[in-house]
């Protein structure tokens, strides 16, 4: 007589605790209130200081529109709802977020009226505030240090996220990521596609984050992830670097920046 | 078992409509071709489907008049309401028939044959001639109509087959609309009358003819085609409310709301529907009307409704300086003396499922919540989703659907399988992350400083070297690929572009996506 099949040896339990963890992790598209950090994808880790998202932290993001939907992607892929609020009509190009992993079902987008009043920037952000976890904002100029103020402490006190885009927020954040350089890569002087980028970005900010990081990211790398390159100044510009990016790929002319003489395509002489 | 009607038949009714004396040879012409003719023209020779020359050749005094259906239904609606003044439920087939199921009346005027009378003296009574009218009375619609046009015939209960059966079988022809192809069919195969058709097994009329010869066998065989659709009134699905003292404050117009989408949800519940489109609509004292529509595509709620009206009521109340409340309906300037609630779009309702792994949870709610307020105040097409659609220009390449509208090619159950199959033509990825509503105009040259363009043949007429973006300053350029020529809805004058796009990156790292159409710059995207 053999025993019922559900009676699993006890010793077994060990070798499948790991794997049902992961089929858990898997199923589990909502980050419990509770949790203190939002996911960020691995390549961002080392940019943060608690390799996340704080509840209730502000992030300013200068200097590129990717690196913003990159930081709010993971995010928005592990379950949580996010939104986007700009003035006017949006000139962010949705598609490029679902590239970088931003579930754009999850992903609104509000045309705010300028100005501060009631449907202004920054009294949607404010009510979006209180409803989403993460807001992306694009404001039109400078916010005023006052309605600053008053969003980052609507933030905090509802443990959502303020992800605000520009040099126009010049309050104190917890976190700013600046993109200081960035280089094209795939393209040529007439030929091939623009296909991945290499930027430099600089992370300060106060508390844990005071001490400035320097990361260079693959945003995209070509295959339209976000990678991390390694500290900023390991390599050499030019140098392959992540073991994914075919050197095939690359166009290794990059070296020899401008101003080189081109063979003029036939029909432009004169 | 057909429903016992009474047909009213006017003859020749266009004519009739044309309120020419009915001794003058008059033909009413649709497309050319002779529509209907009056009974002296007949005389003469013209006949139905003739060419205009040809009827006035055969009647030189004829009478042409062009066809004009609004007029032929105007004309009827008199002898409709002398037939409604029997019993309340008409139904009008076309100009000139009417159709009305005779139980309760032939039962109250005493049968089925002094109620024929009656109608007929009715409506001889409104056309101002005896026999201007045929009325018959059998089991179904059609054989009433056939017993109409043969005179004033009442067919007995349960005779309707045999009175059909020696008819032609073309009589089929002006009721169903595939038999008159099928009616010259059934005569080569030996089908002659309506009796031959009705004698074939159903199932063999149906695999030999399709759904328009059973229909036609049903009919020869004394059965209905359809039951008669008695017109009844659509359910009023409006509820408002009268609001005196008018209400000036959000607060007091919301108890109100409150009361009033409850009632609407009730009503809709009773029917079991749900609706997806609510207008909400207010009048104030002086006269001025606001009203804005809100869309959910799993339908409301009664609280979910009445926070909606009481998001409305602010923005219409609260917020006098909101421009685009301005420009869109105008403030109120007085209180509210009339709220309602108008169902705009209604369907079956079919309730709402949630999602096993928490897909419709708390947040989801919360933020949906907050997006139906943001529209409320801003608009219902300032809060939307993007869906990626395929298409050749990235600005093309997603739409933004307003929130709370139907996101196509999702459903509930399955929210993320989407997937955009590939576009030829397309720019390949990455996207880039700003693509600009007005694209800002833009400056090429190449290394002698003269502007690059395309050639003839798609080509680059010179390398570009140095760009400016709206009158900016000159950036070098690192790096440029391009031109893709774009020759874009060429069939379509109005609509068709010609255009290339290029990319070029300038050596402060900054990539655009240009395009160059007839001369003219700009920068539709930009990759930062």
């Amino acid at each position: 007589m053999t025993p019922a099949p559900s009676a699993v040896h006890p010793a077994a339990h060990a070798t499948l605790r790991p794997d049902l963890a992961e089929v858990a992790d898997r199923a589990r598209p909502v980050v419990p209130a509770g949790e203190r950090l939002l996911p960020v994808l691995p390549a961002l880790r080392p940019l943060l200081p608690e390799e996340g998202l704080r509840r209730g932290s502000v992030v300013a993001v200068v200097g590129s529109t990717s690196l913003m939907l990159a930081v709010v992607a993971a995010a928005s892929a592990s379950g949580s709802w996010c939104a986007g609020v700009t003035v006017g009509r949006p000139s962010l190009h949705p598609e490029a977020a679902s590239e970088l992993g931003v579930a754009l079902e999850r992903f609104p987008l509000v045309a705010a009226l300028p100005g501060t009043r009631p449907g202004g920037w920054s009294w949607v952000v404010a009510s979006l505030l209180d409803a989403v976890d993460v807001v992306a904002g694009w404001p039109a100029g400078r916010v005023r240090g006052a309605d600053a103020r008053r969003l980052a402490a609507r933030g905090r006190e509802r443990g959502s996220v303020l992800v605000v885009a520009g040099a126009g927020w010049t309050e104190a954040v917890d976190v700013r990521l600046t993109v200081v350089g960035s280089t094209w890569e795939g393209i040529g002087r007439g030929h091939a596609l623009l296909l991945a980028r290499r930027v430099e970005v600089a992370s300060t900010g106060r508390g844990a984050a005071t001490r400035e990081r320097r990361r260079v990211l693959w945003l995209p790398d070509n295959e339209g992830g976000v990678v991390d390159g390694g500290v900023a100044g390991a390599l050499a510009p030019g140098n392959l670097a992540p073991g994914n990016l075919a050197p095939g790929n690359l166009v290794p002319e990059r070296q020899a920046p401008t101003r080189r003489a081109e063979p003029m395509p036939a029909g432009a002489a004169g | 078992m057909a429903v016992r009607t009474l047909v009213v038949w006017c003859p020749d009714w266009e004519v009739v409509a044309t309120a020419l004396p009915p001794t003058s040879a008059v033909a009413v012409l649709s497309g050319g071709r002779v529509l209907a003719c009056s009974g002296p023209a007949r005389a003469e020779g013209v006949e139905v489907g003739l060419r205009r020359r040809q009827a006035e050749s055969r009647c030189p005094a004829l009478v042409v008049v062009d066809h004009d259906p609004g007029g032929d239904a105007r004309a009827f609606e008199p002898v409709v309401n002398a037939v409604a003044s029997f019993t309340p439920r008409v139904e009008v087939t076309r100009a000139g028939m009417c159709s009305v199921a005779t139980r309760g009346p032939s039962r109250y005027f005493g049968g089925d044959a002094v109620l024929a009378a009656k109608v007929a003296e009715a409506v001889d009574g409104v056309l101002g001639r005896a026999g201007a009218c045929g009325v018959g009375v059998a089991d179904g619609p059609f054989a009433a109509e056939q017993a109409a046009r043969l005179g004033r015939g009442i067919v007995p209960r349960g005779a309707s087959a045999a009175f059909l059966a020696p008819l032609p079988a073309a009589t089929l022809a002006s009721v169903v609309p595939g038999a008159t192809p099928l009616a010259d069919l059934w005569g080569r195969l030996g089908i002659v009358t309506l009796g031959d058709l009705a004698a074939l097994p159903p199932a063999a009329v149906i695999a030999r003819f399709g759904p328009d010869g059973a229909a036609a066998h049903r009919l020869a065989r004394g059965l209905d085609e359809r039951p008669l659709a008695a017109r009844t009134p659509p359910p009023d699905l409006t509820v408002s409310a009268e609001l005196d003292p008018p209400v000036e404050s959000v607060e007091t117009a919301a108890f109100v709301a409150k009361s009033l989408a409850d009632g609407f949800c009730a009503r809709l519940g009773e029917l079991g529907l749900a609706a997806t489109c609510v207008g909400i609509e207010a009048e104030t004292e002086h006269g001025e009307r606001l009203s804005r529509i809100w869309r959910h595509s799993g339908g409301l709620s009664a609280a979910a409704l009445a926070q909606r009206v009481r998001w409305q009521l602010e923005g219409w109340l609260s917020d006098g300086s909101n421009g685009r409340n301005a420009g869109v309906t105008g403030v109120p300037t007085a209180g509210i003396t009339l709220l309602r609630l108008v169902a705009d779009e209604i369907g079956p309702d079919r309730g709402s499922q949630a999602g096993f792994w928490g897909g419709d949870s708390a947040g989801a709610e919360r933020a949906a919540r907050a997006l139906a307020r943001l529209q409320g105040m801003l608009g219902p097409e300032s809060v939307a989703i993007a869906v990626v659609e395929g298409a050749r220009g990235p600005a093309e390449r997603t739409r933004l659907v307003p929130w709370g509208d139907a996101v196509p090619g999702t459903s509930a159950a399955r929210p993320k399988v989407r997937q955009v199959p590939p576009w030829p033509g397309g720019l390949p990825p990455p996207a880039p992350a700003s693509v600009h509503p007005r694209p800002p105009a833009a400056e090429v040259v190449d290394a002698i400083g003269l502007p690059v363009g395309v050639t003839g043949r798609g080509g680059p007429t010179g390398a570009p070297s140095r760009l400016a973006v709206a009158g900016g300053p000159w950036a070098d350029v690192a790096a440029w690929a391009g031109p893709w020529p774009f020759d874009e809805r060429w069939w379509d004058p109005p609509a068709h572009r010609r255009r290339a796009r290029w990319q070029v990156v300038t050596t402060t790292g900054t990539a655009y996506l240009l395009v160059v159409e007839s001369g003219h710059w700009s920068v539709e995207a930009t990759y930062d």
